[in-house]
C-alpha cells in the first residue's frame, strides 16, 4: 500500500470515506455525514467523487481537535450495501494486526 | 549501571511536567496538530495505523531491573501489555492514549527513563555494543564514550534542528555487535601505537531509500578530540545538508556526493579552528563519568563449577549454553543472551509478565542488569556459570529460552504494515511464518548463522539492505511484493545486499528462503563455510537460478 500520507493529488476512483486517528487516544475513526467522527466504518459519510471527497476532507481537516491526520481512503459497498475498507492497510486498521497479540501467546 | 546526576534527573522531570502542560493544551484545542507535532516528536510519540506509538530511549542499551519493571508497569498499565524492543536499541508502546502519555512518562522519569532524542531532526540516541563492559578483549566500555556524547548532545541546540536525524554508534570490540558501518558516524575505539585510546571515526553509513556503508574519514581521532571532531561533522553538515530535500537530507547523501575526500578535507578545516577549544575534554570530565559507571563485585569462581559439568548431560540445557552463553571477561561468568524471537512470534515482542520476570532473574543472577541488542533480543551480561542451569530452568518456563540467537530462525523485523503507517506490506507474519518452517532446532544450527532482515517499506527500519538475507516489501498494483537480497552483513565487513530478482508474493516468500537455504546446503564446501561466505565465493546466481527455475 502506497501510503497515504503522501497523499497530494485528491482523485478517487470509487466509493471512499474520511479516516482520521482520534486526538485523544488515536484511535481509528471515520468522518460522518453530521459533521462528527465515529469509531465504526457503516457510520462513516461515503463520498463518490472528487469534489465531494475534498469537501469532506476539508471540513474534517477544519476539526484538528476531534482527529489527526485525515486523508481518503477506498471503501467497497456489497451488495447487501454494508461498507468495507477497500484495501489491505485499511482493512488492518479497522481489524487490527494481523499477527495475534503477544500476551495470548 | 550508570548513575545519573541531579542535572538529569532534573531535566527529566522539566521535561514531563512540560509535557503534560503541551498535551493539555493540544486538547483543548488550544495547540493545533501542526503545532503540536514536533513538541510529540520530541517526546518520542508518533502516529502509527492504529493508535500513537510511544518510543523509549535506553541509552546505549543498559537497562536496570527497576526500569525494566517499570516498563512492564507501562505496558500493563498504558498499553495491551506488551512491548516492542527495536533495532535502535529502545523500545516501542504501540496503543497508548495520548492523553495518558504524561503519566506514562512521569513513571517513567521515576526511574530515570525518559523518551528524549528517539525521534526528530536531533542527534537521535547514541547506540553501543549490547555486551559493552563484559566482552572479552575489548579496549574499554564504549558506553564511556556514549555517555559523554549523549550528555553533549542533548538538547544541544545545534544537534536539536538537523537537516535530518543523526545516529551515532559506537563499539570497542573487533567484531562490531553495534553495526557501527551503517550509522551517520561510526566509532570504533582503539589505542595508537603510544598507547592512547582514541577512535576510528567512520562517516556517511545509512540504509534507507538509499543505502551507503560509511567510509572511514579518520583514522585515528584521541579521545580528547572527539567531541570536537564530531562538531566539526557536524558543522559541514549543517552547512552543506540538503535541508531542502527529505531524501536527500542524510550526511550520507552529502558525503556520497562531496566524496570522501573532500568532505574529510572541509571537516579537517573546520576540525583545526575548533578543536583546542572548550570541546577539548578533561581528563576529570572522562574520570567522572568513568566512575558512574559501576561494575558487579565479581567474586572468583571457577572456569567450569560442578552445577554447569552436571547439566551438560541435559541437552536441552546444552543446545541453549552453546547457542545463547558467550564468553565474559571475568573467568566464572558468562554473558546470557535472551531470545526475543521464540518460533511463531513477532520479533523483539515482550509481554509486561515477561518483563517483570526478567527484572526478577537479573536482580537474582546478573547484578540488576539488562542489556538491549540491536538484534531485538535482550542479555544479561553478569550471569556466573554455576547459575547457568537455574537460570535456563527459569527462562525456559517463560518462553525465553529458544536457542535460536543467530540462527535462521533470529529475525530481525520492523513494525511493518500491521502497525505502520509508512508501511507499504507486511513484515512481521513473514517472519512468523519463516520461524515455523525453521522451527526445527537440528536443521537450523545445521544451516548455521544466518540472519534474515525484513522491512515494510523502503525506510528500512527493519536493516533488510544488511541482512544475510533480506526483505523488503513494496506495493505493486495494491499487492504486498517482496524483494529479496542475499549477501548483505552488518558487523565489521558491513556490505549490501543484492537482489536476486523479481519480487515475489507474501504467501511465497518463505519458500523462496527455503529454496535459497536449500541452494546454500548443497553448495557449501563443508559445513564451516557460512551462507554469508558461500554467497561471497559464488555471487548471486546460483541462487537466483535456484529460485527462479520453478517459478
Ligand atoms: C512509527 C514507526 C516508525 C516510523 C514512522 C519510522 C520512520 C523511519 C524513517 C522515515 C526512516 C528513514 C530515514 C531516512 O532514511 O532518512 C527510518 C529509518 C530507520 N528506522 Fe524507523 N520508523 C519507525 C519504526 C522503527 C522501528 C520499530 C525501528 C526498529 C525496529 C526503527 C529503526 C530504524 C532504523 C534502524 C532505520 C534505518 C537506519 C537509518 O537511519 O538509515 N524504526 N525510520
Ligand atoms: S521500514 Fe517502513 S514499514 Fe518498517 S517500520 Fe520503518 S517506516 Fe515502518
Amino acid at each position: 500500500m502506497t501510503s497515504p500520507l503522501e497523499q497530494k493529488k485528491i482523485k478517487i476512483a470509487g466509493p471512499s470515506v474520511v479516516t482520521a486517528n482520534r486526538t485523544w487516544d488515536g484511535i481509528v475513526v471515520y468522518r460522518t455525514a453530521a459533521n462528527g467522527w465515529s469509531a465504526d466504518l457503516s457510520d462513516a459519510a461515503i463520498v463518490r467523487n472528487s469534489d465531494e471527497a475534498k469537501a469532506l476532507l476539508a471540513e474534517s481537516v477544519a476539526d484538528d481537535v476531534g482527529a489527526i491526520g485525515p486523508y481518503i481512503a477506498p471503501v467497497q459497498i456489497g451488495a447487501d450495501g454494508k461498507v468495507q475498507p477497500g484495501n489491505l492497510r485499511e482493512q488492518i486498521r479497522r481489524t487490527g494486526v494481523t499477527i495475534g497479540s503477544p500476551v495470548q501467546v | 549501571m550508570y548513575a545519573y546526576d541531579e542535572i538529569d534527573r532534573t531535566l527529566v522531570n522539566e521535561r514531563v511536567s512540560e509535557f503534560r502542560d503541551q498535551v493539555k493544551r493540544r486538547l483543548s484545542g488550544e495547540l493545533t496538530e501542526d503545532e503540536f507535532k514536533m513538541l510529540r516528536l520530541q517526546n518520542g510519540v508518533y502516529l502509527q495505523l492504529h493508535a500513537y506509538m510511544f518510543r523509549v530511549a535506553i541509552p546505549y542499551g543498559t537497562l536496570a531491573s527497576n526500569q525494566l519493571r517499570q516498563l512492564a508497569h507501562v505496558a500493563r498499565k498504558y498499553d495491551r501489555g506488551y512491548g516492542h524492543f527495536t533495532t535502535r536499541q529502545n523500545i516501542q508502546f504501540n496503543w497508548i492514549k495520548l492523553a495518558e502519555l504524561p503519566d506514562a512518562l512521569a513513571d517513567l522519569a521515576e526511574v530515570g527513563i525518559h523518551a528524549m532524542q528517539t525521534s526528530g531532526n536531533n542527534m537521535r540516541n547514541v547506540t553501543s555494543d549490547q555486551w559493552a563492559g563484559v566482552a572479552p578483549g575489548e579496549i574499554e566500555d564504549p558506553r564511556i564514550w556514549s555517555e559523554l556524547i549523549r550528555q553533549h548532545t542533548t538538547l544541544h541546540p545545534e544537534f536539536s534542528f538537523l537537516p535530518r536525524k543523526f545516529k551515532i554508534a559506537i563499539t570497542a570490540s573487533d567484531h562490531d555487535r553495534a553495526a557501527i558501518k551503517i550509522h551517520d558516524i561510526g566509532l570504533r575505539l582503539i589505542k595508537n601505537e603510544k598507547g592512547e585510546t582514541g577512535f576510528e571515526v567512520l562517516v556517511g553509513g545509512g540504509l534507507g531509500r538509499t543505502p551507503f556503508i560509511a567510509k572511514t574519514i579518520k583514522h585515528f581521532v584521541h579521545g580528547r578530540d572527539i567531541l570536537s571532531y564530531i562538531e566539526a561533522i557536524l558543522r559541514v553538515y549543517n552547512q552543506y545538508g540538503r535541508r531542502d530535500n527529505i531524501y536527500k537530507a542524510r550526511i550520507k547523501i552529502l558525503v556520497h556526493e562531496l566524496g570522501i575526500e573532500k568532505f574529510s578535507r572541509e571537516v579537517e578545516d573546520e576540525w583545526q579552528h575548533i578543536r583546542n577549544s572548550s570541546l577539548q575534554i578533561d581528563d576529570e570530565v572522562i574520570e567522572d563519568i568513568r566512575s558512574r559507571f559501576t561494575y558487579p563485585a565479581y567474586e572468583k569462581l571457577p572456569h567450569m563449577p560442578d552445577e554447569l559439568r552436571q547439566a551438560a548431560a541435559d541437552p536441552g540445557f546444552e543446545a541453549w549454553r552453546k547457542n545463547s552463553v558467550a564468553p565474559h571477561k571475568n573467568q566464572g561468568y558468562s554473558i546470557v543472551t535472551i531470545s526475543l524471537k521464540p518460533i511463531g512470534a513477532p520479533p523483539g515482542d515482550a509481554t509486561a509478565e515477561q518483563m517483570d520476570a526478567l527484572a526478577d532473574l537479573a536482580d537474582k543472577y546478573s547484578f540488576g542488569e539488562i542489556r538491549v541488542g540491536h538484534e531485538q533480543n535482550l542479555a544479561l551480561p553478569h550471569v556466573a556459570k554455576r547459575d547457568l542451569p537455574a537460570l535456563w530452568k527459569a527462562l525456559d518456563k517463560l518462553g525465553l529460552a529458544t536457542p535460536n540467537v543467530n540462527l535462521i530462525t533470529d529475525i530481525i523485523a520492523c513494525p511493518g504494515l500491521d502497525y505502520c503507517s509508512l508501511a507499504n506490506a507486511r513484515s512481521i507474519p513473514i517472519a512468523q511464518e519463516l520461524t515455523r518452517r525453521f522451527s526445527n532446532h537440528e536443521l537450523a544450527n545445521l544451516i548455521g548463522r544466518l540472519h534474515i532482515n525484513i522491512s515494510g517499506c523502503i525506510n528500512a527500519c527493519g536493516h533488510h539492505h544488511v541482512g544475510h538475507i533480506g526483505i523488503l516489501g513494496v506495493e505493486k498494483n495494491g499487492e504486498e511484493v517482496y524483494q529479496i537480497t542475499i549477501g548483505g552483513r552488518a558487523d565489521e565487513n558491513a556490505a549490501l545486499g543484492n537482489l536476486i530478482g523479481p519480487g515475489v508474493k507474501f504467501d511465497e516468500v518463505a519458500d523462496v528462503v527455503e529454496d535459497i537455504v536449500e541452494a546454500y546446503l548443497a553448495l557449501r564446501e563443508r559445513p564451516e563455510e557460512l551462507f554469508m561466505d558461500t554467497v561471497k565465493r559464488l555471487g548471486v546466481e546460483p541462487f537466483k537460478e535456484r529460485v527462479y527455475a520453478t517459478r
